[in-house]
């Protein structure tokens, strides 16, 4: 069953087009990736999904519930994570969970001990009684996402949630997601880290310029654009020699030779391999080292849109 | 309503936490209305000898209010002591004799003579050797005049010393006219005592501010990121800017009425009527609510907000007489005033501590509202950009 359904959503700011036609559904448990640069409209999608921002065209339903900035039924369902940190600085953490949980129409009786809960998941309980403003960084992203997580939503909403993270939070913002992800919370997850997508997210959207330019599994949006494995050997000896002997292969697509790197563009890797090893020692050029690179996010990304992920 | 309640105690909190509305709230208007209180003497303590006679062979609807009721608050007041005399001549011998400083003499046909389009003249008669009791004394006639706004009635004062007799008086009185209609002549003492105008002054001044805190508020969560939390949350935006209202008035009222309290007995000012006091109060609160509103809502961030609100705030506590009383400025600008909640406000206490019922306060109550309903009415239409994430 599908928890999040949209269609059609756009939105324009001026004559800047922000989102346009933009639409996905995310079943429960499943982890979905928005995947975008820096101004491809993700924060302005998520904030139409929400409820925050009126859209100009589409259809949101959560839980089979329709979402506007009008309604209020179908909003307790969303968690909702923003990319800015947003919480009150001049209260504890364990008063902003109060605070929204009360929002949020958590039942007197079960909001204290949720709350503690949730300062254990986001590893702040023995700090909770501190005002946020003395808290870290990555303690105030941590409280950011707890807020997000306390009434249990059934659709949960992350907007960058590591931007300016260390890597130990990020590690464990990441795990919770999983853990999420795996009790049944349908998760819309985005982020310019091709990585976290790749890890988190069962399916990807690729967005940019406002426009989902393709959508499916890490394995299908690579088949879609056709990508290659990449092959890196590192020799001892000469690459050239490697390259003229290995240039008539038909599985080889393109190949490049640096000092003491030969770089080799094949379609399936794990075929072409042996016989490549093969060829350099026919050659007589010695093999440091292999590493095989997969197609990735990036790479499909770069294919579809031109550009980087980041600049 | 639910959720305002959540979001009010949560500003409320966060408020008394910070001090910063206690401090604006109370302890700044308390401690300026008592060294205001120190400082400036209260009109009603000074008290004087000046004597003076009283002659009405007028017996008409212009000298009677004079006779029985402005020259007895006056007296009350402890500036003059009033005696009654049967005749010009009698009064004038004992201005003679020096019993009294000065005597007023309506003569008869006085008002006949006004009805009928002609010029009049009310004489005051005063001792050659104290100018000041005469000045005093034609000073108090001057007011009453003034708000009596009666068509060509001169005051002459003239001088007198031993033996002038009064038909020599009357033809060297010099004669001026005011051309101006009948009006309102029951205006008898509605001004504050010292004290009460100085704690009234200074709390509705500082009641703009207070009453900042919530509506501010609005900004700052936006300024925090707290604003599309608040958004995506199930509860109507309705909700979220009731409760900033409610903190807003919430805050203004306890400050308010700490301060009637605390000037009540601290320094005895005199607020009147409680439950008038009260509706004067809430009516006010709701003004400043509103102003503040649109103020907040024409700026873009927390900073430029309390930057013009308080240039808002100090411009409507100035011209709404918070500082001094309205009636020592210039006529027209009284009436601009009547542009503030402020000068609404104390002249509804005004009228509450002249002792009238609680009647007085409608207007200046459905005048408070009003600020309220425009101001709200222009603010809401800014609303959208308001609440957009
Ligand atoms: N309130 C607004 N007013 C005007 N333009 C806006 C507004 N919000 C977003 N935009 C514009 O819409 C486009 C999409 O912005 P959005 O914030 O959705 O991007 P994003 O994918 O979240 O980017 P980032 O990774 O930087 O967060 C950008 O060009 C942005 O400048
Ligand atoms: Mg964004």
């Amino acid at each position: 069953m599908n928890v999040l359904e949209c269609e059609g959503l756009a939105k324009a700011f001026d004559e800047l087009v922000a989102v346009d036609d933009v639409g996905f559904h995310i079943a429960a448990g499943e982890t979905y990736g928005l995947l975008g640069p820096n101004g491809a409209g993700k924060t302005t999608t998520i904030s139409m999904i929400s409820g925050i921002l009126e859209s100009d065209a589409g259809k949101v339903t959560v839980a089979g519930k329709e979402i506007t900035t009008r309604t209020t039924d179908g909003n307790a369902e969303i968690g909702y994570v923003p990319q800015d940190i947003a919480i009150y600085p001049d209260l504890t953490a364990r008063e902003n969970l109060r605070f929204f949980g009360k929002l949020y129409g958590i039942p007197k009786a079960s909001l204290g001990p949720r709350v503690d809960e949730v300062l254990e998941v986001i590893g702040l309980s023995d700090r909770g009684d501190d005002r946020t403003e003395e808290y870290s960084g990555g303690m105030k992203r941590r409280l950011n996402i707890g807020i997000g997580l306390l009434h249990e939503p059934s659709l949960l909403i992350l907007d960058e949630p590591t931007v300016g993270v260390d890597p130990q939070s990020r590690n464990s913002i990441l795990e919770s997601v999983e853990l999420l992800g795996q009790s049944g919370t349908a998760v819309l997850y985005t982020t310019h880290y091709m990585e976290e997508a790749e890890r988190l997210c069962d399916r990807v959207a690729i967005i940019d310029g406002g426009k989902i330019r393709a959508e499916g599994t890490r394995r299908e949006l690579v088949e879609l654009v056709g990508q290659r494995d990449t092959i890196n050997l590192g020799v001892i000896g000469s690459a050239y020699r490697l390259v003229e002997a290995l240039e008539s292969m038909p599985e080889i697509h393109k190949i490049t030779a640096a000092d003491a790197s030969v770089e080799i563009l094949v379609d399936g890797a794990s075929s072409v391999l042996p016989r490549i090893l093969e060829v350099a020692q026919q050659s007589e050029v010695g093999v440091s080292g292999v590493e095989v690179v997969e197609p990735n996010l990036e790479s499909v990304f770069l294919h579809l849109t031109g550009k980087a992920l980041r600049d | 309503m639910r959720a305002s309640m959540i979001i009010a105690l949560k500003d409320l909190s966060q408020r008394i936490r910070d001090k910063s509305a206690i401090l604006l709230g109370i302890v700044a208007p308390l401690g300026l209305a008592l060294i205001f209180a120190a400082i400036i003497p209260d009109a009603s303590d000074f008290t004087s000898d000046i004597q003076v006679g009283v002659v009405d062979d007028d017996r008409s609807a212009i000298s009677a209010p004079f006779i029985n009721d402005v020259l007895p608050s006056v007296e009350a007041d402890g500036l003059l002591t009033v005696e009654s005399y049967d005749s010009a001549e009698t009064a004038i011998a004992a201005v003679d004799a020096g019993t009294i400083s000065a005597a007023y003499i309506f003569p008869e046909g006085f008002s006949d003579s006004l009805q009928a389009g002609g010029e009049a003249t009310v004489e005051i008669v005063g001792n050659v050797d104290d100018s000041i009791a005469t000045q005093i004394a034609k000073a108090v006639l001057d007011s009453y005049l003034a708000e009596v706004d009666a068509v060509g009635v001169a005051v002459g004062a003239v001088m007198v010393s031993g033996g002038s007799d009064v038909a020599g008086i009357a033809q060297s009185v010099t004669a001026s006219t005011s051309a101006v209609v009948l009006a309102d002549v029951a205006a008898g003492n509605r001004e504050l005592d010292a004290t009460t105008f100085f704690s009234a002054g200074m709390a509705v001044f500082f009641l703009f501010f207070t009453v900042q805190f919530g509506v501010s508020s609005l900004l700052e969560e936006r300024h925090f990121g707290t604003l599309p939390r608040l958004l995506g949350a199930p509860i109507s935006r309705w909700s979220v800017i009731g409760g900033k209202a409610i903190t807003s008035f919430v805050l203004g009222l306890i400050s308010m009425i700490v301060l009637a309290v605390a000037t009540t007995f601290m320094i005895g000012a005199e607020w009147g009527n409680p439950l008038g006091v009260l509706i004067l109060m809430i009516c006010g609160v709701m003004s400043a609510l509103g102003i503040m509103a649109l103020v907040a809502v024409v700026a873009k961030t927390p900073e430029q907000a309390a930057n013009y609100q308080a240039i808002v705030a100090v411009a409507l506590g100035m011209l709404g007489g918070t500082f001094f009383p309205l009636s020592q400025g210039p006529r027209i600008l009284s009436l601009f005033s009547k542009l503030t909640p402020h000068a609404w406000f104390l002249q509804g206490l005004g009228d509450l501590s002249a002792g009238e019922s609680l009647k007085a306060v409608v207007t200046p109550a459905l005048a408070l509202l009003a600020f309220f309903v425009v101001t709200i009415g222009i603010a809401s239409i800014w609303r959208k950009e308001v609440l957009a994430p």
